[in-house]
């Protein structure tokens, strides 16, 4: 009786951890590389089997592809920009006096405020009509934008709106990682006569590289699912010009109950994802650790 | 190689005066050792020198060269760190060559100069590694090779030893006072530690509380202290201290002599009172065996007192009395300064009181 209990307890001791994650981890998942098989409009009780036709259909379907090269034009941007802007913000403001203490907190806002607020908060500021934006370039007579209204700029602004909500939350990882680096190191350069220039390239850029390496990642993964902001500004629009991925997925899943074709998109991010988390362990761990 | 000059040099952070007004020379091709309790003020001195920290007011001149406005880069100088501020992504070779590099020297005399200093602190295997995979001792020495391969006027050591273990440190301080030598560069070196000081320095400037208490050889500042600070500071256990008014008998010349103070070691632990100059009963409260030499704890009229001996049999007796020498004995006035112990005196102090 008691070999059984002491064979069985470590088991029974991490079932509700591993219930809890089949449950909602490896059945979805499971369920919908099964679903991407198969042709399901949610409500008939016959899923048919249709082979590797959802695959096929998608790479045919002009309206995914486009959403496809969305999505990497919005990831390439709004990571590129946010990762050097972030830096850039960082190594200004990393510094221990109340003012730049007050600009740390400022640029960290952003991060806790919701993105539906953001979202809504910047379809008014850039309102091609009323909005501040247009208002703020025809004060310094500049031409203006058409913003969201026009397939030419959508993108570009969505991409502008994660830029500014990210940025605060990138710099303040990256100012933890600048005074991560020991000062010693700064004097003993200043004595081997480094220039500003040398001691970023040599010092700071390599120091705090495994923090931008971590940042971009997960950054990456993160524009790989943006969602919300589309949802409430655009809808994917106009014209299909900022239709994304996820936005794809979610469209042709609860819109159109195609269940079986949206599940195949998701296998495909799905499939992007883990080459990018497979990536980060894999660099992360031959990554040189410091002292 | 450069002689190192402080005029009237004042140093404050924000509203506290760290060091109120410092005049000294470094001689050139010295070993200098700043030493002084924490806070005293010798880090500072020391970054000043490299030109990490400015001075509030006042000059310093490296050679004949006044370095107040003069970039850490460019002042010919090299510097030791306490955690050896290794360069933790480049490797040994780069550390070495990063200061050559920033100076523009042409790639083959860089490689010529690296052998040269990697050989002589014996790192020439170790060039290809990064310094997280070296030992406490071999980050020490490419710390060394990386601050001599400049060829500078001046070296700078901050606390270089504070992080190696008992062995090496011992080592380590033999091997700086041979490259010193061989270098015959101004060495600066600051530690907290009196026995570094006394070992290793030709010239020693003690400190406290940003005042120099004395500048002067080992031997002069241990033979003849300036005053009660130096007294004490140098050796272990330190000077003892014995107020006047405690000594009943003592008549002097001088007026104003407020302490009179021996060294433990003078110190002689006798049974019977004795014809010298001082002499106190004594009761033994601890006894320290370290071996060749022993201390004791004493208890007398005057308060707690140290003696030491060496190569002696340990003393068994608990009630004994504690003389010294004429000629050892300091006095000390009351602003704390040291008359010269040859002054003399009309009557010889004689304490024969019983416990």
């Amino acid at each position: 009786m008691s070999g059984w209990f002491e064979r069985f307890r470590p088991y029974v001791m991490v079932a509700p951890a591993i219930i809890v994650f089949v449950l909602f981890f490896i059945y979805p998942i499971g369920y919908m590389i099964y679903l991407s098989f198969h042709e399901w409009d949610f409500i008939s009780p016959e899923k048919q089997f249709v082979g590797l036709d959802n695959f096929s259909g998608l790479s045919e379907h002009p309206e995914f592809l486009k959403s496809l090269e969305n999505t990497f034009v919005f990831t390439f941007f709004s990571v590129g920009i946010t990762t050097v802007l972030a830096l850039l913000l960082a190594l200004w403001i990393n510094r221990p006096t109340r003012f730049y203490g007050f600009v740390q907190g400022a640029v960290f806002s952003p991060h806790i405020i919701s993105l539906v607020s953001i979202a809504m908060l910047w379809m008014w500021l850039m309102d091609p009509q009323y909005g501040l934006l247009n208002w703020g370039l025809e004060l310094f007579g500049l031409p203006q934008s058409e913003w969201l209204a026009s397939p030419e700029t959508a993108l570009y602004s969505i991409i502008l709106v994660a830029i500014w909500k990210s940025i605060g939350f990138n710099t303040l990882i990256i100012i933890a990682g600048l005074q991560s680096i020991p000062p010693h190191l700064y004097e003993a350069a200043a004595l081997d006569q480094s220039s500003r220039f040398t001691s970023f390239a040599k010092i700071t850029f390599p120091m705090i590289s495994p923090t931008l390496f971590f940042l971009i990642i997960m950054n990456l993964i993160g524009s790989f699912q943006v969602f919300e902001t589309i949802d409430i500004m655009t809808q994917g629009g106009p014209l299909q010009s900022t239709n994304t991925l996820v936005y794809y997925i979610y469209e042709y899943g609860f819109r159109f109950f195609q269940l079986g074709y949206a599940s195949s998109a998701g296998v495909i991010l799905l499939i992007v994802l883990s080459i990018l988390t497979v990536l980060y362990f894999f660099l992360m761990s031959r990554r040189v650790h410091y002292q | 190689m450069a002689e190192i000059r402080f005029e009237n040099v004042r140093k404050m952070f924000g509203e506290d005066t760290i060091i109120p007004d410092m005049n000294m020379t470094i001689k050139d091709g010295s070993f200098t050792v700043i030493v002084g309790p924490s806070g005293c003020g010798k880090s500072t001195t020391l970054r000043m020198i490299a030109g990490l920290e400015t001075q509030t007011e006042g000059n310093i001149y490296i050679g004949d060269r006044l370095v107040n406005d003069v970039s850490p880069g460019k002042r010919n100088v090299s510097m030791v760190f306490q955690n050896y501020a290794l360069y933790p992504t480049m490797t040994v070779k780069g550390n070495i060559e990063f200061g050559l590099k920033n100076r523009k020297v042409p790639k083959a005399e860089r490689q010529k100069l690296i052998e040269e200093v990697a050989d002589i602190v014996g790192l020439t295997p170790y060039l290809n590694k990064k310094p997280q995979k070296l030992s406490g001792g071999q980050r020490q020495r490419v710390a060394l090779a990386r601050a001599m391969v400049k060829k500078p006027d001046v070296f700078i050591l901050d606390e270089p030893l504070s992080n190696l273990d008992a062995k090496l440190r011992q080592q380590m301080r033999s091997e700086l006072v041979q490259l010193h030598a061989k270098l015959g560069t101004t060495f600066v070196y600051v530690t907290h530690d009196q026995v570094e000081a006394m070992s290793m320095g030709d010239e020693i400037v003690l400190l406290d509380q940003g005042e120099i208490m004395q500048m002067a050889p080992p031997l002069d500042l241990y033979n003849y202290p300036a005053n009660r600070f130096t007294a004490q500071f140098i050796g272990t256990p330190p000077m003892n201290l014995v107020s006047v008014d405690q000594l009943p008998s003592a008549g002097f010349n001088e007026k104003a002599v407020e302490q009179i103070g021996f060294r433990p070691e003078k110190a002689k632990l006798r049974h019977f009172p004795g014809n010298d100059q001082f002499s106190m009963p004594c009761t033994i409260l601890n006894r320290e065996t370290l071996g060749s030499e022993i201390i004791y704890q004493l208890d007398t009229l005057a308060g707690r007192l140290f003696a030491k001996t060496f190569n002696e049999p340990v003393v068994d007796a608990e009630q004994l009395f504690v003389s010294v020498n004429n000629e050892d004995i300091y006095y000390f006035k009351e602003n704390g300064r040291c008359i010269a112990p040859y002054l003399n005196r009309e009557t010889p102090i004689k304490v024969r009181s019983t416990v």
